[in-house]
């Protein structure tokens, strides 16, 4: 067990950040290769400003619930806000992630006190839960849902679970922290690879339709259009 | 049936086949397709095989990461569902969510890299111009920014290139490829219906003129091959605003026709010639500037995406390009054109944007400002602006027999639109969306009017003395 766990904390740890990083930073150069202005339609070099004043229009109006879509559904939106806002801040400033990786790399940054990390993994759970039920229940969801959406939900909300086993020493606490450090590095392996991409292409999406109106569909004209 | 038996008889076992990969590019295939209606083109279809080698080589060559990663970070979420007006109109109907017509066509063909049926091809047809007019809508309300008109706009090119495509769209680009305009009007037609156009108008509007292929001219003005063939009078009172506005203007011989149904058709080579016909003539008039008429995807194909085809690295036309309505709402701002505020429409109307330049040029507030000069009561549909819902019949959709049901069920949301508006007057600026309106009437009979604005200016504007008929003026002056 002691083996398993110096396994997972040490060198499988190293393995998935590389994984991890080398993945997202792969994804955004093949994007980027990708945009091709005859094909896409959208002079991204030659109309410079316009496109750069779309794209930061696109991603402020949407990293902020700031948009149609989150007025037509706030409820959903509101939950999926706060979902991803949880499932970023929570890992990255609990106290025992960051004590971890200054103690191996001797890198270290701001916290979070320790009960509110501990609420975010529990609303984590709680929106990764509404989302299934809405899957299994929505017909316009159902539809287009496939195998794939309900393994990136349950790679996403794994960690969560298992951490909050792990905190609060239910079950096998040694176990349950192998599971839950295990969880943590399938999601970060995962990233690059499934759905999850979009943790990066997210934002490359929506700066290319940013630019696309910024400088094609009417970003020279009037008040421009967020979208 | 008995005349379907006789031409069935008469055609001899060698016959041309309808379906195929390559656009028509002579009369004579043109002239087969046109007589035949659509009845055997859609039965050879059934048997027409898909070339998955080229295919591949299509997909290799077309599909980038743009359209890869929005096939891939989609994350069902279904936020696009109320978003599409086919979804709303068909009782919500999940097979019309957007995300799922995009994915069991397009996401399939990506996934199985091109290897797929006939069967699939005809479905991904019948979605790609039966289910979506590529009003780009769905792309504003996805939160990962994706947007499945674009996405269905690339399919129907796929489709093309395979084959698979509506009867009228395959005669529509044809049109193009043989005439250079949408419809069988040559360059001599044209020319003629313009001076016959002056002829019957001279007489009210002394001194008015369509100047053909005049170099230097301020204006360009480029219409829809429709206005010469069914609506000359359109033309005719684009000339007269333009007279009466003092503007220095002419309209090109070659390259006179700015629509491009090779667009709705997907075919790209296609809309490389149209666009650079237009923009030949541009450079070939020294014109200062290009003025289209009241048509929107004229608009986004001429002035929007031709740059692109035509391979203009600036993303812009050789001259700067305004739709109509830009023109007017200058010259109704300078003073060009001025119109009597008594002549104002009393009774309440609306407008309705076209998808074509508004959501997908940004002209959100222009016809605005001239509904303020010709409306005493103006009312918003709902939602209006970019977030308007497109007509009903945009993307090809009014001209293609095979999708009349659909295309009648889809006006319904437009319909209501109008309806809540309380008004019986719709002005609109667009070839599509007047023909969508008329058609909305004609089915649902909600005892609605409509209308082009030039009819609209030319009621009420004010014939400058000096521009008035002789006649009139001795008569005045006794």
């Amino acid at each position: 067990m002691v083996a398993i766990y110096e396994f997972v904390r040490g060198p499988l740890a190293l393995i998935s950040f590389a994984v991890f990083f080398v993945g997202c930073i792969y994804r955004i150069i093949w994007y980027v290769k990708g945009l091709d202005w005859r094909l896409d339609r959208v002079a991204y070099s030659t109309q410079r400003s316009l496109g750069i004043k779309g794209a930061i229009r696109s991603l402020f109006h949407w990293l902020l619930p700031l948009n149609r879509t989150t007025v037509n559904h706030p409820i959903f939106m509101g939950a999926t806000y706060l979902f991803h806002l949880c499932l970023i801040i929570a890992p990255l400033f609990l106290v025992a992630h960051v004590v971890l990786i200054e103690e191996s790399w001797n890198i270290s940054w701001i916290t979070i006190p320790d009960p509110i990390p501990d609420y975010m993994a529990m609303v984590v759970i709680a929106v990764g839960v509404f989302f299934l039920l809405r899957r299994l229940t929505n017909p316009d969801v159902k539809i287009i849902t496939d195998g794939s959406d309900y393994l990136v939900l349950a790679i996403a909300v794994a960690p969560f679970i298992t951490g909050i086993l792990a905190y609060h020493q239910i079950f096998d606490n040694q176990l349950m922290t192998i599971l839950h450090i295990l969880a943590g590095e399938i999601m970060l392996i995962a990233i690059p690879f499934t759905k999850l991409c979009h943790f990066v292409l997210f934002f490359c999406s929506r700066i290319q339709l940013g630019m696309d109106y910024g400088i094609k569909r009417g970003g020279a004209h009037g008040r421009g259009i967020a979208w | 049936m008995a005349e379907e038996a006789k031409t069935q008889e008469e055609k001899p076992q060698d016959k041309r086949p309808l379906v195929s990969r390559v656009p028509v590019k002579d009369k004579e295939m043109l002239d087969l397709l046109l007589a035949d209606r659509g009845v055997t083109y859609y039965e050879e279809m059934k048997k027409f095989p898909v070339d998955t080698e080229a295919f591949k080589k299509t997909l290799d060559a077309s599909c980038k990461s743009r359209i890869r990663t929005w096939l891939k970070i989609c994350a069902h979420c279904g936020m696009c569902a109320d978003t599409c007006f086919f979804y709303l109109a068909n009782d919500r109907d999940p097979k019309q969510v957007p995300s799922y017509k995009i994915q069991s066509t397009l996401g399939e063909i990506v996934k199985r890299n091109g290897d797929v049926d006939t069967d699939f091809m005809i479905n991904c047809m019948d979605t790609a111009w039966g289910k979506c007019t590529c009003c780009n809508r769905c792309g504003m309300y996805c939160p990962h920014g994706i947007d499945m008109g674009v996405m269905f706009g690339y399919t129907r090119g796929l489709c093309f290139s395979q084959g698979f495509v509506p009867h009228e769209m395959k005669i529509g680009s044809g049109m193009h490829w043989i005439f250079n305009a949408q419809m069988d009007v040559t360059v001599e037609d044209y020319v003629e219906t313009c001076e016959w156009m002056v002829e019957e108008n001279e007489e009210y509007y002394p001194g008015l003129t369509i100047p053909v292929d005049k170099v230097g001219a301020d204006i360009m003005y480029v219409v829809n091959a429709r206005e010469p063939k069914h609506y000359p009078q359109d033309l005719a009172v684009a000339a007269i605003l333009f007279h009466l506005a003092g503007e220095s203007w002419t309209v090109p011989s070659k390259g006179w026709e700015g629509t491009s149904l090779a667009m709705f058709a997907g075919d790209w080579a296609c809309c490389k010639q149209q666009v650079e016909n237009v923009y030949a003539a541009m450079e070939r008039l020294k014109v200062k500037r290009y003025v289209g008429t009241e048509c929107g995807h004229q608009h986004r194909a001429t002035i929007t995406e031709g740059p692109y085809w035509a391979g203009r690295k600036s993303g812009d036309p050789p001259v700067p390009g305004l739709h109509y309505v830009e023109w007017v709402l200058e010259a109704l701002e300078t003073g060009k054109l001025k119109l009597d505020p008594a002549k104002k429409i009393k009774e309440p109307c609306t407008l309705q944007d076209p998808c074509n330049y508004v959501r997908n040029h940004g002209l959100t507030d222009v016809t605005r400002k001239i509904m303020s000069y010709i409306a005493e009561d103006f009312r918003e549909m709902s939602p209006n602006r970019e977030h308007n819902f497109c007509c009903g019949g945009g993307g090809g959709m009014n001209g293609i027999g095979r999708y009349r049901k659909e295309r009648n069920i889809g006006l319904k949301v437009k319909r209501d639109q109008i309806l809540a508006t309380g008004t019986k007057f719709v002005v609109s600026a667009c070839h599509n969306c007047w023909d969508a309106i008329r058609d909305l009437e004609e089915v649902y009979k909600i005892g609605i009017k409509w209308s082009f604005l030039k009819p609209i200016l030319l009621e009420m504007v004010i014939v400058p003395d000096h521009l008035k008929p002789k006649e009139e003026e001795e008569g005045a002056n006794e």
